[in-house]
């Protein structure tokens, strides 16, 4: 008990923002009409992609060459997870724009 | 007071810091406000854009101003070099594929995040702060988010994997029963393992550092296992669960690098894609657990007792003057169509009517195509308006006063016994109710079973007429019937 409370105590506020951020999910999301499902998964995808900020870290101050090709590779594979996943989400929303006008 | 500035003056404040941490403040309101605007029609596209100007500014500020103890970025000509293949590799994949393709896109690049997740896991396992592990052994924060991004993001990568390849009918469903006895010894060993290690006490991670691998070992496996038995027609949800995974991996990495941006980010992803999921299965009238437990792809046996009765064919002449003689058409698009690339001359069929006195429409179900909402992207791709895409329940209820109803390559969605056959694996989904309409053609390229691997019996209906061939094919033919009509 008393190292849960010691735990919950040194990363308190990463555990208030995780909290908070979870019902801040939920709520920016309910509503959503179901033909946005995909863009919107799309998107989400893309913004998981905030990952590569932690390889950027990893290769910054990669102390091995290990750890250097490693990050490396995490930084492509991140980058291809944001840009791809960007690019890709324009690509539909593109679509949904132009609406032909009806005489 | 005294207190509140003597614990000022110990924080060492610097101005490159401050910068950074500002920045992934303005990067997490973009991230908060582009999902919003990602959830409205008209904002949607701004969003995303919102939504990527706080990832640039994220990334930009951490290359120039991230220090670890004092230290600044080093090798950033070869952290460019890597974001300039990603960013080229990433923008010619997104910008060259088909709009069919794109259920299996989104999973491929959602499994290159869990990759990436799970190889910063890897290098900093190793590199976990000597004096944590002296005062709190194994069992610290350090330790638990390593392991979670770790195992999470390992199911994301080959989970994602799976589903890209399977989405790509490049592997089938296999039926093996006894999958789901492996399923769950997998994900009971991958949580043990977890504990096992965190129990290791005050040992050096740089000593037990083969763990970690057996850890990512079992987590690769269990995403295989995990997806594979789950049917094809589950994969949207599963995706979609998979991505949710993805943005926990990113949360856990920004715990671990006290990383706010990538906290925010993580578990906004994750709350998102998981209420997402759950939507979707709402759409399918199914249970989480019975997406991931059950196999539903596999219930061919199911509805056997039924007596399959005569199937009815109409020719492309008759299907023209039905057509064009009717006052209300609907249209059902399903896969097919996609697959058959048959989106845009469908909308000149769709013209072609309108200019005769028909009114159409579209009927799109949730679940069309293989991810929701797909239909309406493919549809809006071949400029077919917004106003005419009509959701099945809001079509259900007027589909008895509709004269013809006309399935172009779709099946499980229109498939009556998800209303009438409790024994159905999809009993219970909601379906577009075409036979309550006058007249129903439906286009298919022959008599084989939808996605789902279920008898339809609205083929044997009376009022079911069959124009068999490629849907492109078809509606080409038909098109020109009806202009020579």
């Amino acid at each position: 008990m008393q190292s849960i409370l010691e735990f919950f105590f040194i990363h308190k506020e990463a555990i208030f923002i995780i909290a908070l951020s979870v019902f801040l999910g939920i709520e920016v999301i309910s509503n959503v009409p179901a033909i946005l499902h995909t863009p919107l998964m799309s998107g989400a995808n893309a913004l998981s992609g905030v990952v590569i900020i932690g390889a950027i870290i990893v290769m910054g101050h990669a102390q091995s060459t290990g750890a250097l090709i490693l990050g490396f590779i995490g930084v492509i594979l991140g980058t291809l997870n944001v840009v791809g996943g960007f690019a890709v989400t324009d690509r539909m929303l593109d679509m949904f724009k132009k609406k032909p006008k009806k005489s | 007071m005294k207190e509140v500035i003597e614990h000022l003056q110990t924080i060492t404040f610097t101005m490159g810091d401050s910068v950074l941490e500002l920045s992934y403040l303005i990067a997490a309101i973009f991230f908060v406000f582009g999902l919003k605007m990602l959830s409205h029609p008209e904002s949607a596209r701004k969003g995303n854009i919102l939504a990527a100007s706080g990832m640039l500014l994220a990334i930009v500020t951490t290359i120039l101003f991230h220090e670890t103890n004092g230290e600044p970025i080093k090798n950033i000509g070869l952290i460019i070099i890597a974001i300039a293949i990603g960013t080229i590799l990433g923008w010619l994949i997104a910008k060259k594929v088909k709009m069919t393709a794109m259920p299996q896109l989104v999973s491929f690049f959602n499994g290159m995040g869990g990759a990436a997740a799970a190889l910063i896991a890897i290098i900093e396992f190793p590199r976990m702060a000597p004096e944590l592990i002296e005062t709190q052994g194994m069992l610290n924060g350090q330790a638990i988010s390593i392991l979670l991004g770790l195992a999470i993001g390992g199911v994301s990568f080959s989970g994602s994997m799976v589903a890209f390849g399977k989405l790509a009918e490049k592997i089938g469903d296999p039926k093996l029963k006894f999958m789901r006895i492996i399923n769950l010894a997998f994900l009971i060993g991958l949580l043990a393992f977890i504990v096992i290690i965190l129990a290791q006490g005050h040992t050096q991670p740089r000593e037990i550092i083969w763990m970690a691998y057996v850890l990512l070992g079992v987590s690769l496996l269990y995403g295989i296992t995990f997806v594979l038995p789950i049917g094809g027609a589950d994969m949207p949800v599963v995706i979609s669960l998979l991505n949710a995974f993805t943005g926990v991996t990113a949360a856990m990495t920004g715990f671990l690098y006290h990383n706010q941006a990538m906290l925010i980010g993580g578990i906004l992803v994750g709350s998102a894609g998981m209420i997402l999921t759950l939507l979707m299965c709402k759409a399918m009238n199914r249970s989480l657990l019975n997406v991931i437990l059950g196999a539903f792809g596999g219930g061919g046996a199911a509805a056997a007792h039924h007596e399959a009765g005569s199937v009815r064919e109409i020719t492309v002449s008759d299907a023209a003057i039905l057509l064009s003689y009717s006052q209300k058409v609907v249209i059902v698009p399903g896969y097919g169509l996609a697959v058959a690339q048959a989106q845009h001359i469908c909308y000149e069929m769709e013209k072609m009517l309108e200019e005769k006195g028909v009114d159409v429409r579209y009927a799109i179900h949730p679940v069309a195509g293989r991810m929701p909402g797909h239909m309406n992207v493919l549809l809006a791709e071949a400029d077919v308006s917004y106003e005419k895409l009509i959701e099945s329940d809001q079509i259900n209820d007027d589909l008895p006063n509709v004269d013809v109803v006309v399935v172009i390559g779709a099946n499980d969605v229109v498939n009556p016994a998800a209303m009438d056959d409790p024994s159905s694996p999809i009993y219970g989904m909601p379906v577009v109710k075409v036979w309550e309409a006058k007249n129903v053609i439906v286009m298919k390229r022959g008599m084989g079973k939808g996605y789902a691997a279920i008898e339809n019996f609205l083929f044997f209906n009376p009022k079911t007429r069959m124009l068999f061939g490629h849907a492109k094919q078809s509606i080409q033919k038909l098109i020109e019937e009806i202009k020579s009509l």
